[in-house]
């Protein structure tokens, strides 16, 4: 297969013109000499690469031109300046039910569909059983989707649109409709997809989703491009942002390094290092210290705080509860052992601190480097004697 | 499957039209084209009870009030309602082309806005099911004429001619209306005017001698006003239409002649003009739909 990337996407910007009074009628043309418009870059020399067979995650707030770059991608938008290169057949799900019309049946509106996501009537007509069988409306095929529920469109729109067989698939939140299920159904195709080897350009507000599934990720800002690389790291990048943690200000990492954090792991009750935090349960903190020269006055410390408000709720120092960390070269592990984590089921930010006892001064600090998920407790029903009353009355 | 895999770069550049090229992306596009088609007509005729029927009826009451009116009044066309409908139905073809053709990226917003595909499938729909009726209609003014008329040889030779220059004009016009309209709204209402303007410019319901003679009774600058006549390039068109169907230039017993009293390759030279324009016209209008499609998108 060809070692050229997939998508090659350079320097490229996008200009909206945005008219307050826009001449979109002769006479208004010949009246004004000059349109008032306002520029709004929605896209500013994004450059990125998207490797051939990859999975790419797009990720940013609403209006940081996630979609613009897609379309541009797709060929909808042209560019202001930059270059778009894109090899291989492309297929853009910017929408589920692309030209489904009220008055034509399900099955029509397949046909109709499919030929717009580049499906001939020959494929469609082999894809046709699996696209009714997934959509699960078989009885409905013959009816006008005029009388379809917007769950029933939803779903054999859908099912249309797994059916397409491109090189280069790009997806536009099409996995944010639905329930759960629904929505596994959706991973589960994308997986399918990946195994095929086909490259998928995924726009999504669901930051876990690009974890799960993505080989690299990129976080638009303003349409800029913020930061491109490993999900894990975008992700967290991104939720600083969403949590509006990018203040001026802002430093994920500091400190001189005397002393640095060479590897932190959260471990469960069960002694896991992934995977949810249960309620109530006991929650470690380990820390592995390596002083790179003699430290003979550590303070180690963490703070743990509320993704959803983004306020501390739990911290503790090394120095405060009185236990000294004597001098040393090398490598330490600092335990900190919360018997019982309290708080509602949520996100919860780790950041985690060493400094110096004496001055204060910052040896290292990753300021909410880390997380995990709080989850309730699955709780059995148990039997209890309930009184019941029995009432018998003549009418 | 070829093993070569299928580069596009897109540059803030607007492509150069590549009339081939392009023409095998619609080409290849053809599934889109047809379920358009397919689905207006649907749309159109779903819920009748008489379905597609309704659009065989239209020319079927043309020729039966015509039959009587024009016995009635006497207009100095003898078989009106071959001579009416021979032009007519290129014209209904031509108009509705145009009126649909206009509005089809306007009215297909969300399509251009959210799926790739080359845009000029939407006027081309447009197109193609005012051709579907033409198909149907001209069946019936078919039956009609061998029912009551009778065909005539040589002259039918120009129906082909006709018909495909009729086409491009369409197709012309469609394009670039489209792309236009899609700029400046007021197109649309411009053209419905326009088109009475046209429509009565043209010679279909009264017979295309007397605009001739008329038009050649002066001069415009020093050139026979005909010479204007012939610029509209429907004249032509729906002459050729005439001549092909209606045949007879000087029907017996008629006081001056029906049609253009000119020869049969007179008629065929004019069709060939109109669809050298066409030709010329369909490429300009191309290249202008082309070039601003990509900015659909971004003015819808």
């Amino acid at each position: 297969m060809t070692e050229s990337p997939a998508i090659e996407v350079h320097d490229l910007s996008k200009r909206f013109r945005v008219f307050r009074e826009r001449p979109t009628s002769l006479k208004q043309r010949l009246l004004t000499s000059r349109s008032r418009a306002e520029d709004l870059w929605a896209l500013h020399e994004v450059t990125v690469d998207i490797a051939h067979g990859s999975t790419f995650g797009l990720i940013g707030h609403n209006g940081s031109g996630k979609t613009t770059l897609l379309k541009c991608i797709a060929g909808i938008l042209r560019p202001t300046s930059g270059s778009v290169t894109q090899r291989g057949r492309l297929a853009a799900l910017l929408e589920l039910g692309a030209g489904f019309h009220p008055e034509l049946t399900g099955r029509e509106n397949v046909y109709l569909n499919a030929s717009f996501l580049g499906l001939s009537r020959r494929q469609t007509d082999a894809a046709y059983e699996d696209i009714v069988a997934f959509a699960e409306i078989e009885d409905f095929m013959d009816s006008q989707v005029k009388f379809y529920s917007s769950g029933m469109l939803v779903r054999l729109g859908f099912a249309v649109a797994v059916h397409v067989d491109p090189e280069v698939l790009l997806v536009d939140e099409v996995l944010a409709v639905g329930d759960e299920a629904y929505q596994a159904k959706c991973i589960d195709r994308i997986r399918t997809f990946q195994r095929e080897g086909r490259t998928i350009v995924l726009v999504t507000h669901a930051l876990d989703t690009v974890i799960e599934i993505c080989d690299r990720a990129m976080m638009l800002h303003h349409g800029r491009v913020h930061t491109v690389g490993q999900p894990r790291d975008v992700v967290r990048e991104m939720r600083y942002v969403l949590l509006g943690q990018v203040d001026e200000g802002f430093v994920p990492e500091e400190g001189t390094r005397e002393a640095e954090i060479a590897e932190v792991q959260i471990v469960r009750a069960d002694g896991r290092a992934d995977g949810p935090v249960r309620r109530n349960e006991s929650l470690t903190i380990v820390v592995d210290v390596r002083a790179n020269q003699p430290v003979d006055d550590l303070d180690a410390d963490f703070q743990i705080l509320d993704g959803a408000t983004n306020y501390p709720v739990l911290d503790a120092r090394t120095s405060t509860a009185g236990i000294p960390i004597d001098r040393f070269e090398g490598k330490k592990r600092v335990r900190f052992r919360v018997p019982s984590f309290p708080y509602d089921p949520g996100r919860y930010w780790v950041t985690i601190g060493l400094s110096s006892r004496r001055t204060g001064a910052l040896y290292h600090v990753q300021t909410q480097r880390y997380q995990f998920e709080v989850i309730d407790a699955p709780r059995i029903q148990e039997r209890v004697e309930v009184p019941v009353q029995i009432e018998i009355e003549d009418l | 499957m070829a093993a070569t895999v299928r580069t596009v770069e897109r540059t803030s550049e607007p492509p150069r039209l590549r009339v081939g090229r392009r023409a095998r992306v619609l080409l290849a596009h053809r599934e889109i084209l047809l379920n358009l088609v397919r689905k207006e007509l649907k749309v159109k005729y779903t819920a009748s009870v008489l379905g597609a029927v309704w659009s065989l009826l239209n020319p079927l009451v043309y020729l039966a009030v015509f039959t009587f009116v024009a016995k009635v009044l006497g207009a100095g066309i003898p078989d009106f309602p071959v001579y009416l409908l021979s032009g007519l139905l290129a014209w209904n073809l031509f108009s509705s082309s145009l009126t649909s053709g206009a509005q089809s990226v306007l009215d297909n917003s969300n399509l251009v806005k959210k799926v790739a595909f080359p845009h000029e499938i939407l006027p081309l729909a447009s197109v193609g099911v005012a051709l579907v009726d033409f198909v149907l209609q001209s069946a019936v003014l078919l039956v009609y004429i061998l029912a009551f008329y009778g065909l005539h040889w040589p002259e039918l030779a120009l129906w082909p001619l006709a018909f495909v220059a009729l086409l491009v004009l369409s197709v012309a016009l469609a394009l670039w209306l489209a792309a236009m309209n899609v700029r400046y709204r007021d197109v649309g209402h411009l053209l419905n005017i326009g088109l009475v303007v046209w429509f009565w410019a043209t010679p279909i319901v009264y017979a295309s001698y007397q605009a001739k003679h008329l038009a050649e009774s002066g001069e415009w600058f020093g050139i026979s006003r005909f010479a204007f006549f012939l610029l509209n390039p429907m004249t032509g068109v729906v002459e050729g239409f005439h001549r092909a169907l209606y045949a007879v230039v000087h029907p017996p017993g008629q006081p001056s002649p029906v049609l253009f009293d000119v020869s049969l390759a007179w008629v065929a030279g004019l069709l060939a003009l109109v669809l050298v324009a066409s030709l010329v016209g369909l490429r300009l209008a191309w290249g202008y739909f082309f070039n601003r499609s990509g900015d659909f998108a971004e003015e819808l």
